[in-house]
Formats: C-alpha cells, sequence, structure tokens
C-alpha cells in the first residue's frame, strides 16, 4: 500500500468501507456526530482524494469536534496541533533532544573520538531527534492530523506547513527528507481572525461550517445528552436559533447550546423555565453586554423572566 | 486512474470535461479564483463522487473551487445560472467584508444633519475627479501640493513589541541545536554557549479613515497619511474606510505611488461623502478584524448618525482588546473645540490619546506617537490642542522630524 500518495489503496480497514458520503454520515452519526450533506462530502472527499481539509466557521460550530469524529471511526490517533502566535518549526515539526547529543559528545570524548565528521554523523541520528505533532502525523498511519485554528500562527508559520502539506515531507538538514508512507487525515481549522494565505488553501478542500439548522440541533441535543427531553431540546434550539440571529457579540455555537442545556440538565430542568435560564446564561453567553442585550429584548421569549430577574427557583 | 463515474463513452467524457471546465471559467469570470490547479481538483473530486448527480457536482465544485466564505453566494449565483434550476446549495450567512449597510435617510435622528445624503451611492468616475480636487480645509492648493507630497515621504517608525519568535542572539534562552553544533566543531566539548531571544516586531496598527460627507475636507490627506503607514509597514497595517459601510482598503493602499494608491482607493470606496455609522462600523470591524493588541487609530469627527450608545460600548470592547485607541479628530485643531457631539462624548472615555488631524505638524505629532513604544500612557491622556504641536518646534517643513529613524 505504499507508493501512491493519495488515492484508495491508503484505505484500508474501517476506512476502505466509506465509499459514499452517505455511508461517512452514517458513521459520523454513529459516533455522535451528525453532519449535513456539505461536510459529510467534505470530508469523504478528504478521505478518498488524500488531501487536506480546511474548515471554516464561526467558533463552536464543530470543527474540531470532526476531526475527533474521524480519528474514532477510523480507529486512528488524533494528532492535534494547537496553533499560536511564535509557533516555529522546533514546536511544530522536530527538534533535537540537545541533552542526549551534548551527553553523547562528552562520551564519545571520553573514549577519545575527536573526528568531527564522525561525530557529527553520530548525535544527528533519527533516534535523537524529538518528533513534534506533524512530524509524528508523518510517521503514524493511520492518523488524523488536526492543526487546530491556523489563523492563531503567524504567517511564517504558513510557510512551514505548507512545505508540509504540499508533500507529506519534512527536511532536516541535519539528516535529509522525511516522507510520509501514506499522507494523514489532516484538517485544518480556521476561525477567520485573519486571511490565511491563498497557497495553503489552494492545496485543501474548503468548506464553510453552518450554523446547524433548527432540526439538527434538536437532534444534537438529543442525542449528546440522553437526558434532554424533546420539548426542552426544542426549546433551546429555538433560543439558539433566536439569539444567532440577533445582534450579539458571540452568537451562541453548537458548543455552547450543549453546555447550555447540560447546565439545565443538572439543575434538574425539563423544560426551559425563566429561572434556570437566568442563572445558567453563562454557559450560553460569554459577554456580559450579549446578556443584557437577552434580557433588554426579552430574546429567549417565553423563558424571559419577567421583570423579576433571576432570583426564581423552580417548582 | 478512475475514470469520471457516469461518464460513458470516451466522447461523451470529453464533453463532460469541457463542461465542467466551462463551469470553472464562469467562475473565474465572476471572480473566483478557481484556477487550473483547481479545476483539476473539482474533476478529481468528481471522480470520487456521482457525476449524474447534480448534489455531488454542487458539493465538488464548492469544497475545491472556493477559498472563502465571499465565494459561496457567487458560486451558488453562478453554479443555478450555468448548470440552470435552483440554488441548490443551503441558505448561508455568510460574513463579507464590504458589507451594505444603510444609506442615510431623511428623517434620521443623528447628531447633524447631512447635507449630502443624496451622494451615498457607488463611486463613479467624476467622483474621483471631485477627490482629487477636494478641498483640504483652509489650505492653498499649493499648500495642500506640499502636504501631499511630504506625506509621501513620511516615514513612520513604529511600535516595536516582543514576538514569540527567537533569534540567534547575546542572550536569552539557551540555543541547545547552536551549542551542540559548537561543540561538535570543537571536537565535543561544549565550550560556548549559544542563545536566542524574542525578536521584536513592529506593533500592528489598523486604521479607520471616516469619509462621511463632514470629514470631505480632510479624507484624502487621511488617506494619503494611511498610505504612508502602509509603505512603511506593509504587513503590520490595515486600513479600513468608514461611512455607511466598512470598506478594507489595505491592498488598494500597498501601491508604492501615492497617485496611483489613491485612484484605487477612490474607486474602492462606494461610499464617500455620506453619513457615518460609526457604532455599526466598529462592531463590522471587530467581528471581522483581530485588533487584539493593535494600536487602532479612528480618525473622524465622530458625527455619529446612528446610537451614539452602541458607539460608546463597541468603543469599549475595542478599548479592551487593542493595545491603544488613537482617535484623530481634524476639528481638534481649533483652540475653541469642545468634544460636544454625543458620538464624541460616547467615545472619549475609551481613547488612550485624542489629537488633531488637520495639519502637517498634527500628523508628524500622529506618526511619532505611532513610533513610540513603551508604557502606556496611564489612563486616558487625553491631550490638549495646544499639545499637538509643541512651542519651540514650529512647524517642520518636512525635515523628517518626530520621526525618529529607526
Amino acid at each position: 500500500m505504499a507508493g501512491t500518495a493519495a488515492g484508495i489503496d491508503r484505505l484500508t480497514g474501517r476506512a476502505a468501507e466509506i465509499d459514499s458520503p452517505a455511508k461517512l454520515a452514517t458513521l459520523l452519526e454513529e459516533h455522535d456526530y451528525l453532519a449535513d450533506e456539505g461536510l459529510a462530502t467534505a470530508a469523504f472527499l478528504a478521505l478518498r482524494m488524500g488531501r487536506p481539509l480546511f474548515l471554516e466557521g464561526e467558533a463552536g460550530v464543530g470543527k474540531t469536534e470532526l476531526a475527533k469524529t474521524l480519528a474514532s471511526i477510523l480507529d486512528a490517533p488524533l494528532i492535534r496541533l494547537q496553533c499560536y502566535e511564535g509557533l516555529d518549526a522546533a514546536q511544530a515539526l522536530y527538534d533535537w533532544d540537545f541533552a542526549r547529543q551534548l551527553l553523547h559528545l562528552k562520551a564519545a570524548e571520553a573514549a577519545g573520538v575527536t573526528d568531527v565528521r564522525a561525530l557529527e554523523g553520530e548525535i544527528y541520528d533519527r533516534r535523537f531527534l524529538v518528533a513534534r505533532p506533524l512530524l509524528r502525523a508523518l510517521e503514524t498511519w493511520p492518523c488524523v492530523l488536526l492543526v487546530d485554528e491556523v489563523d492563531r500562527a503567524d504567517d511564517e508559520f504558513e510557510a512551514f506547513l505548507l512545505e508540509v502539506l504540499s508533500d507529506f515531507t519534512i527536511s532536516v538538514p541535519e539528516l535529509g527528507t522525511i516522507r510520509a508512507e501514506t499522507p494523514p487525515v489532516v484538517v485544518v481549522t480556521s476561525n477567520r481572525t485573519r486571511e490565511v494565505h491563498e497557497a495553503l488553501k489552494r492545496r485543501c478542500l474548503y468548506h464553510w461550517i453552518e450554523h446547524p439548522a433548527f432540526e439538527r440541533e434538536v437532534a444534537i441535543l438529543l442525542r449528546r445528552l440522553p437526558a434532554c427531553t424533546e420539548e426542552l431540546a426544542a426549546e433551546v434550539a429555538d433560543a439558539a436559533g433566536r439569539l444567532r440571529r440577533a445582534d450579539l457579540v458571540k452568537p451562541p455555537g453548537v458548543a455552547e447550546t450543549l453546555d447550555w442545556t447540560e447546565a439545565l440538565l443538572t439543575l434538574g430542568a425539563a423544560r426551559l423555565d425563566p429561572g434556570l435560564a437566568a442563572v445558567t446564561l453563562g454557559a450560553l453567553l460569554k459577554y456580559r453586554e450579549d446578556q443584557e442585550t437577552v434580557w433588554r429584548d426579552g430574546l429567549l421569549g417565553a423563558a424571559s423572566p419577567g421583570g423579576g430577574g433571576g432570583g426564581g427557583g423552580r417548582a | 486512474m478512475p475514470e469520471l463515474r457516469g461518464g460513458g463513452t470516451g466522447d461523451d467524457r470529453a464533453a463532460l470535461v469541457s463542461t465542467l471546465t466551462g463551469f470553472a471559467r464562469t467562475l473565474r469570470a465572476a471572480g473566483v479564483a478557481a484556477d487550473h490547479q483547481r479545476t483539476q481538483g473539482f474533476l478529481a473530486a468528481l471522480r470520487e463522487l456521482d457525476v449524474r448527480e447534480r448534489r455531488d457536482v454542487y458539493w465538488a465544485g464548492r469544497l475545491t473551487l472556493c477559498s472563502g466564505p465571499d465565494d459561496l453566494d457567487r458560486y451558488d449565483r453562478c453554479f443555478a445560472a450555468y448548470f440552470g434550476g435552483e440554488r441548490p446549495g443551503p441558505a448561508h450567512r455568510v460574513p463579507a467584508v464590504t458589507v451594505t449597510r444603510f444609506v442615510a435617510r431623511p428623517g434620521d435622528t443623528g447628531d447633524q444633519d447631512e447635507r449630502h445624503e443624496a451622494d451615498a451611492a457607488a463611486a463613479t468616475a467624476s467622483e474621483i475627479e471631485v477627490l482629487r480636487h477636494r478641498d483640504v480645509a483652509r489650505m492653498t492648493a499649493a499648500e495642500r501640493r506640499e502636504v501631499a507630497r511630504l506625506l509621501g515621504m513620511l516615514r513612520s517608525a513604529r511600535e516595536q513589541r516582543r514576538s514569540r519568535r527567537r533569534a540567534p542572539s547575546h542572550r536569552g534562552a539557551l540555543d541547545g541545536r547552536g551549542t551542540v553544533r559548537e561543540a561538535v566543531r570543537r571536537g565535543g566539548e561544549p565550550a560556548r554557549l549559544r542563545f536566542r531571544d524574542r525578536k521584536e516586531k513592529p506593533r500592528r496598527v489598523v486604521m479607520l479613515v471616516d469619509v462621511s460627507g463632514s470629514m470631505a475636507a480632510y479624507a484624502d490627506t487621511l488617506l494619503r497619511f494611511a498610505h504612508a503607514l502602509v509603505r512603511a509597514e506593509p504587513r503590520a497595517t490595515e486600513v479600513f474606510s468608514v461611512g455607511t459601510r466598512l470598506t478594507r482598503v489595505t491592498a488598494e493602499l500597498r501601491h508604492r505611488d501615492p497617485a496611483v494608491a489613491m485612484d484605487a482607493v477612490s474607486a474602492a470606496i462606494p461610499d464617500w461623502s455620506g453619513g457615518t455609522r460609526l457604532g455599526e462600523e466598529l462592531k463590522e470591524l471587530l467581528r471581522l478584524s483581530d485588533v487584539r493588541g493593535a494600536i487602532v487609530v479612528i480618525a473622524s469627527d465622530g458625527w455619529e448618525r446612528g446610537d451614539a450608545s452602541l458607539l460608546g460600548r463597541q468603543m469599549e470592547r475595542l478599548s479592551r482588546l487593542a493595545h491603544r485607541v488613537i482617535w484623530v479628530n481634524p476639528h481638534k485643531g481649533d483652540p475653541a473645540y469642545r468634544p460636544l457631539t454625543a458620538g464624541m462624548r460616547a467615545a472619549l472615555p475609551h481613547i488612550t490619546d485624542f489629537v488633531a488631524g488637520h495639519s502637517l505638524a498634527a500628523y508628524e505629532e500622529l506618526a511619532r506617537l505611532l513610533g513610540e513604544g513603551g508604557s502606556r500612557p496611564g489612563g486616558h491622556a487625553v491631550r490638549a490642542a495646544g499639545d499637538a504641536v509643541r512651542a519651540g518646534d514650529g512647524i517642520p517643513a518636512g525635515d523628517g522630524r518626530g520621526m525618529p529613524d529607526a
């Protein structure tokens, strides 16, 4: 199965069963991830074409979660690279284990080896190389590589990433080129705080994830939180939809509606009642301005407390 | 290579490929960057799907030919036009950089009744001409040309911040790689330690230039100043025009020649001389741009047509995210000026520096502020009007004073 960079040869085991986007959607659903047609097609093509999947969308729509679910479907480890400003090759690709190299040098010195060429050959050996996420992903098969929030890294890092994702190779000057026998499944996510370089996107399949529609969100809540009643799920999803249409600093994503519902369930809610909504709102909206807007405009509808604020307990 | 499923005979396949590449061409004409490589990706994707299925063609194209949310709407329209039928995709709400907001309506309760409401239409060639000959308040033409020339030469040193990236240095953290290499060179003895320290990087500047009617006299000069900023630090500067909508003009300002850059900006800004909805625009800015740690420069007279309390809330958020917020108000050059407009009053508590923007001296002062590193001025140091031109300095005739060479 080594050889071709992409294609069907590399798909073995579980991956080989996935012969259509619908099949993948079913598998994702079995793993409690409800994907719509677009996302299922995107992930399917990423698997079949051996291309990285570039996911954009507002925070909390399930970009990271998709990578995790793909990993469990493929029964492969998830290798995650969380991006941040200043991320460099030593943290993303590989690093030399300097302490061990120095120890080795001391030992060689004690043994009387002083030939520089020989020493170089010994200490720049694969066993002194520490694999960071990108190198680890090339050396692990099968695996799912998640490059999370790539927009938070600076543009110098994009150059490394582009090189890795173009050929699935990493060149170590002292050692040579390390090549993935079979490229990993790659998911790159971005919250779009910065425009990512066009050349990087061109390598990828691009998908914009939307907030889920009402029915899908109800289904997600019921599936992820078995204790949740249908009434509560419907009321929560309805409220979430209304909040997303409203003018908020940070409209809630699915991650937040799940948190909120869980908070409501923990307090024993079977329906969305005003008192409980008020005390748990912090799980849904993380900005004071947004909470104020919600109360001012009565956005929680029937669940908005009538003037009394939050103090009410449950019946 | 697997064939296109449902492709039929060779002739059919050829026809199919030309239909599909024709679609990519249509997209290119509509402004989607569907280049050759992407088109190949499109065909490859369809080999994995069923080319007879309209949805499969839709998704294969969308996933391979588009590269941002701005492309999606164009893609859907092209798809419907090219393959016929309904718009196949899900309805989506995507943020766009240029969002048409409201055009000023008569009867709006703003701070001032604008007389240019009717002008808030798209830019035309004649309007670009108008911009070229726009009156910089109380200046003769010769003076204006001189100011423009001097602004073109303005070199603004940028405040530096410590980056998280390291480079070889005499201090800082131990550089294991360098130390080992040095030790090998010396036959195994780690006698000399190497270090790497954090690099300095220019701090990002995000500048907003109000192009509404009340700022008409200054917009050209301010944009020229913005041009100088972009030219000095192209990778660490973002410029937006604000009026009835927010427009990113950084790319237009990258051209070396100020005249060419200004022409491009004129063409790109669709809402010259309209009203201002600064609160709305700031909100949009905070949504689609990262101002964290940046110096935000707002050049406006604060004549807010919208809700001043919204402006106040957005300014509060902005001041929490940004490193510094500098407000440039051309009217501040007048000693009799008092910040009385509702917009200005709402914004004032959240401003780090409040400066004038009416004269060359004031622009140099602004450039100096952008180069001034170090400590954040305590509280909200609102500079007095006389502060902009310090006594004894005189008017620097373009000698670059106040712009320390980096």
